[in-house]
Formats: C-alpha cells, sequence, structure tokens
C-alpha cells in the first residue's frame, strides 16, 4: 500500500491515470503526444505506477499498452469506508458535483 | 520469463483487438487455489456477491452466472480452459436492454510469482457504443478486491447494502429524478 500512496503523491503522475482512464490502453507515444513531458519522464513515471499496480501492461504485436487498474484504490477505499456509507458518500459527492457544475 | 528475472509477466495478444479492461491483481495464494475460486459456483458466490458462476469447463459448454435458484442473470460459452493458467468465456448479461449485443469475453490469466499469483483479467470484443461495457465499468475491481479479500482473509468483501441502505439509495434516486 506505500507504494500506491508514493505512485499517486505525484501530480504528473496522477495526470497519466487521468489520460488513462479517459482513452485506456495507449503506447508510451500516444501518453507522450498529449502531454508536456519528456519521453524518459513519461516512461519512469509509468514505471513507478506499474510497480504499483495502478498500471496493467498487455503486449500487442511490438506494442506495450497501458491500462489503469484501479483494483489497488478500490482496496483502498474498501479498508477505510465502511459498507454502508458507499451510498451516503455517492449522495455527498454527486452533491458537490451537481453544485460545482451550476457555479461554473 | 524474462533473462532480467523482473517479476512483471504481461500478456501477448498479438492476434487480437486492443481489450477495452485490463485489470491485475496480486493475491497471497496459489494459482490452483485462485482457479477454484473461479470456477468453483460454492467459491464464486462467497466473493462474486452471491452469484454461482456454474459451468463444467470444457470448451464450447455453457456456463451460468447468477444467484442460486434464481435465472441467470450471464450465460456464454466456455472458450478456453487450461487450469490453471488461463480462461476465457463470452460474457453476455440476460437484461433485456443487453440481449441485443454481441457476446463479449473475458479472459483469465493466473501466473504464479513466488508466494503470490498474479491475475490478469481482461475483457474485450464489446459492440461499439456498448452498454454493457458502461455497465461493468466499475465492477470488476470490486469483485478482484473481493476475491483478493476473501483468498488471503478467509472472507469476501460485504455482497451488497443493507436493507436501509438500499431504502435510502432509491429515495434519494427519486429525488434526484
Amino acid at each position: 500500500m506505500d507504494e500506491v500512496f508514493k505512485a499517486l503523491a505525484d501530480a504528473s503522475r496522477r495526470e497519466l491515470l487521468d489520460r488513462l482512464r479517459a482513452d485506456n490502453g495507449q503506447t508510451l507515444s500516444e501518453l507522450c503526444a498529449r502531454l508536456a513531458m519528456s519521453r524518459q519522464a513519461v516512461s519512469k513515471h509509468l514505471a513507478i505506477l506499474e510497480g504499483a499496480n495502478l498500471v496493467a501492461t498487455v503486449w500487442r504485436g511490438r506494442e506495450k499498452l497501458h491500462y489503469l487498474n484501479p483494483v489497488p484504490i478500490h482496496d483502498i477505499a474498501d479498508r477505510w469506508i465502511g459498507k454502508f456509507e458507499r451510498s451516503r458518500l455517492q449522495a455527498l459527492s454527486d452533491l458537490k458535483k451537481a453544485v460545482e457544475a451550476r457555479d461554473e | 520469463m524474462s533473462k532480467s528475472g523482473a517479476t512483471k509477466i504481461t500478456v501477448d495478444r498479438s492476434n487480437s483487438e486492443k481489450p477495452k479492461f485490463v485489470y491485475v491483481v496480486y493475491i497471497a495464494s496459489t494459482a490452483e487455489k485462485v482457479w477454484q475460486a473461479l470456477t468453483d459456483p460454492k467459491m464464486t458466490e462467497q466473493y462474486w456477491f452471491g452469484y454461482q458462476i456454474s459451468s463444467d469447463w470444457k470448451v464450447g459448454s455453457r456456463y451460468t452466472a447468477g444467484m442460486a435458484g434464481a435465472p441467470p442473470f450471464d450465460k456464454g460459452i466456455v472458450l478456453e480452459c487450461d487450469p490453471p493458467r488461463r480462461l476465457s468465456y463470452t460474457w453476455h448479461p440476460q437484461y433485456e436492454a443487453f440481449l441485443h449485443e454481441r457476446h463479449s469475453r473475458v479472459t483469465f490469466e493466473l501466473v504464479q510469482l513466488d508466494s503470490q499469483v498474479q491475475l490478469t483479467v481482461t475483457h474485450d470484443e464489446f459492440d461499439e457504443g456498448s452498454k454493457v461495457f458502461e455497465s461493468i465499468s466499475g465492477g470488476w475491481p470490486r469483485v478482484l478486491s473481493s476475491l483478493k479479500s476473501l483468498l488471503e482473509t478467509g472472507r469476501g468483501l460485504p455482497r451488497s447494502w443493507s436493507d436501509a441502505d438500499k431504502k435510502w439509495q432509491t429515495c434519494s434516486a427519486e429525488a434526484r429524478a
């Protein structure tokens, strides 16, 4: 679990996860094309995310595809969110989104 | 295994389309136990929120998923079965809104790494704009977390909300509508 928190404690890595959430299964080149980061930096961040199991990879021919793997985040949520709190938290989250969208 | 001794195993699927999802979970268990958890209905119901996944697991056989005694919510065909390494079946939810869609495909791959099993789940071959795809997006991480919990601690995650919670959810859904 330490690895997951360390991996998430970096804005660039969180942005990479956001990119994968929007478009899952990207190659390193695809991820680099849309980011203001060097290929080397993206590659390093991806290795850390993969090490924390937040990114899963599959090979398709010679291409390595990267996928957001939310399983460790789910484990964290389950550790601290009680089983009866989930729907209330979802409602609060929906409320926050609705109110904030209106303010935009 | 790579010569570098790296423990990460990745899957080669050169001949197939790009999967929609790839989920990986590491479970402190053996490949045989994880395999049993995937294929024995008495096990699946303990972590898959009450669903029994049943089949004779022969290639070409039917499998069903559902609550004991109730009509199955999902039916499909076993595509590959190579215990305890690789299991693949088609996925076709039996709900009105989904019946017209083609069968998608779920594949489980198990690799024993020292004291852990790397379980990779891929789900692909959805229709363009698939409603099934939308509906299962959140489901797999929950099922896999629950499976990990069952094999490592002997208990799956709670299978559903309490009745009070369900009532509350219904009310809030109505209020939102």
